[in-house]
């Protein structure tokens, strides 16, 4: 009962489309939304406008892979924010709030708190320490093939499972919100990503994502300001108005059902908060940036963007309450005009966000948001894309098989047939997972991200001790441990493969997976006596003078 | 501990990265355990590292905290500190604004004093 209700909002909160559970198979497709649709072509002209722009611009790989270098701390903090802020937590996070009130909050708080962590521990050093990807920093002083390998696989697992995800809540989204067949939608955003990517590099990724974060702050600022205008500025008419039309009544201001086992949430927390400063498409941002001082500048900012983007959240998830509720034209009604406020909301509880854009903008607001929406998706799989041709081409490619014997010219072409060969896999498996449960596939994602690629990085930075056999064996078993959990807990072994009890009791396997691979790292270094050890400890001192200072660091814009 | 050969600062030979991109400029030859026992590095690394380590700390026991009252002590956070909001909902927007804090803290902090040790640094290594 707990897990249920624990694994279903987690779901909500990143991919919106599932939210609606159980009846996501019967998605309605919608009639086809002109005014949406317009907005949508705008913004892909821009945004092909931009790419073509980038393409001229893009000649090395500095170039391809970190924009140059040439990224302020500003733009940067805005396409952070950006990729952070998916669909899935504008329309989850308030889909949640209206529901449950109170425990949308939860995971607001969540999916904030691991912003410090990255920067108190992580962003400057990575900095210093990184060229494009953050295999550059993890194998700085170890075993460039070992830790490449492991730090390519985490990368490639994570954006894996993110990006199903995304395709898939992708196609649901747009059938409802554009009324497009769900295979075209696929199609356009897989073929989008592609174009972005390959031919824009960077620089395009950046710059559709820092729109898309204007546009999306834009867009939920107006609409949080537009539900307060109505109750005066004054928050509390607004909660007032909310409980006495919520069927939960005042239960909505306190915590519900979400978080009722202790373990649970915990484990819930430190996956969200330590996944955080894993996720492969976040930390390459920190390369974008000229030097350690504006990678600390954009943290700042990006946590500023972010927290404010979930205070309005709620806002919009209370404006639902308050305005949609008492509204049937917001709803399929039964017989006798008669619906529950609760789950009859027309198109799911997904789309309260998008309805109450209608409530306070009329069409036209509401076509716009549907345009953002969907922006949204397209900007955060070209992250994605862009993070896993880099562990393709600068880790796979150039420094495991090429052995560093390559040129950067050629290595940036084979990061453009990586984007490509990408983009048609996500399409493929967009299409094929269409009908399957694929809510597990976010948390997963993020618990490889805390059990894989942070522990690594984090030790590697961090301990002197490190050597490159415990940061391979860590990696491996974070990773293995994080997979297994999932496929043994309650999504995947009783809701996918359909066998009678869970085998793993908790949706949430960082509290446990994560732990595991940081002793293991420990463990095998310690016991690790070999003379590469030691000349790896050895070599401790001169990444941290680097690491500490950036004295030595390289300029990504070298050119 | 420290190594009793000479290593350059940038760490790894330049022949294991792409020939063109990764520029090894002005340092190289900077012995690294000249700036590792340098006292303005030693002031630089430990204060940074004890006030980031603090701030972590400070966002753990805060976030797990708010976590661990909705776990453990729901009927504290739904008392009434308005006429309808409740103490949690005030908690909960209070842990992003703290994080938001934090982080503020930690950049005013390093814009001013651990980029002035670090400009220090360097000028004491004579560049």
């Amino acid at each position: 009962m707990i897990r249920t209700l624990l694994t279903l909002p987690f779901a909500l909160a990143i991919t919106p489309a599932l939210a609606a559970g159980p009846e996501l198979g019967a998605v309605q497709q919608q009639a086809t939304n002109w005014p949406a649709i317009g907005m949508f072509l705008f913004f892909v002209l821009l945004t092909l406008g931009i790419t073509y722009r980038a393409a001229k611009g893009t000649k090395s790989a500095a170039d391809f892979y970190a924009a140059g270098g040439g990224i302020s701390a500003s733009t940067n903090a805005l396409a952070i924010a950006g990729d952070y802020m998916s669909a899935a937590s504008f329309l989850g996070i308030s889909g949640l709030v209206y529901t449950s009130g109170f425990d949308g909050l939860i995971y607001s708080t969540g999916f904030l708190v691991g912003w410090p962590i990255v920067l108190f521990l992580i962003a400057e050093r990575l900095r210093n320490l990184g060229k494009f990807t953050f295999a550059d920093v993890a194998s700085f002083r170890l075993d460039q093939t070992a830790i490449r390998i492991i730090s390519a696989t985490g990368t490639l697992v994570v954006v894996a499972f993110y990006l199903i995800a995304q395709m898939v809540g992708a196609g649901k989204l747009i059938q409802l919100l554009f009324g497009l067949p769900y295979l075209y939608a696929v199609i356009i955003v897989g073929v989008l990503m592609i174009v972005y990517v390959a031919f824009g590099g960077m620089k395009a990724t950046t710059w559709v994502q820092v729109i898309k974060a204007c546009l999306l702050l834009g867009g939920a600022s107006f609409m949080a300001g537009a539900v307060l205008y109505k109750f005066g500025f004054n928050p509390e008419k607004l909660f007032e108005s909310a409980v006495a039309v919520h069927p939960k009544g005042d239960a909505i201001m306190a915590p519900g059902g979400l978080v009722a086992n202790p373990i649970e949430a915990i484990s819930l927390g430190v996956g969200l908060m330590f996944g955080t400063a894993g996720l492969p498409h976040i930390l390459m941002r920190f390369f974008t940036v000229s030097d350690a001082q504006a990678a600390r500048k954009s943290v700042f900012y990006a946590t500023g963007l972010i927290g404010y983007f979930y205070i309005l959240t709620f806002i919009i998830g209370f404006g639902g309450i308050a305005l949609l509720m008492s509204d049937p034209s917001y709803f399929k009604l039964g017989a006798g005009g008669a619906f529950d406020k609760l789950k009859d909301m027309v198109g799911g509880t997904n789309m309260v966000a998008v309805n109450l854009a209608n409530a306070v903008g009329g069409p036209y607001f509401l076509g716009f948001i549907s345009a953002v929406a969907f922006a949204t998706i397209l900007a955060v799989v070209a992250g994605l894309t862009l993070a896993g041709a880099s562990a393709v081409s600068h880790d796979l490619y150039a420094q495991v098989i090429a052995r560093g014997r390559t040129t950067e010219a050629h290595e940036v072409n084979l990061s453009k047939i990586s984007a490509v060969v990408i983009g048609i896999v996500a399409i493929a498996l967009g299409y094929v997972f269409e009908n399957q449960n694929v809510a597990f596939m976010v948390g997963l994602a993020f618990s490889v991200a805390a059990s894989c690629n942070f522990p690594v990085l984090a030790m590697s930075i961090l301990w002197r001790g490190t050597t490159t056999w415990g940061a391979l064996a860590g990696g491996l078993v974070g990773l293995l441990a994080a997979v297994v959990m999932v496929v043994l807990s309650k999504a995947v072994w009783v809701t996918t493969l359909g066998n009678a009890a869970p085998l793993f009791p908790y949706d949430n396997p960082a509290l446990f997976s994560m732990p595991l691979a940081f002793g293991t790292i420990w463990i095998v270094s310690v016991l690790d006596r070999s003379r590469q050890a030691e000349r790896e400890r050895a070599a401790f001192e001169a990444q941290y003078v680097r690491s500490e200072t950036g004295i030595g660091a390289a300029t990504a814009h070298a050119h | 501990m420290s190594p009793t050969h000479s290593l350059d600062v940038t760490g790894r030979p330049p022949a294991s990265t792409t020939p063109t991109s990764q520029p090894v400029r002005a340092e190289t030859g900077t012995p690294v355990d000249r700036i590792v026992q340098s006292p303005q590095f030693r002031q630089l690394v430990s204060e940074r590292t004890r006030f980031s380590w603090i701030l972590t700390g400070l966002m753990l026991v805060v976030y797990f905290g708010f976590i661990g009252l909705i776990a453990f002590d729901k009927s504290l956070l739904a008392v009434k500190i308005g006429t309808t909001s409740s103490l949690g909902l005030v908690l909960g927007v209070g842990v992003i604004v703290f994080a938001f804090i934090l982080t503020g803290l930690y950049v005013a902090r390093a814009n001013s004093r651990y980029d002035a040790l670090s400009a220090e640094l360097k000028r004491s290594l004579g560049q």
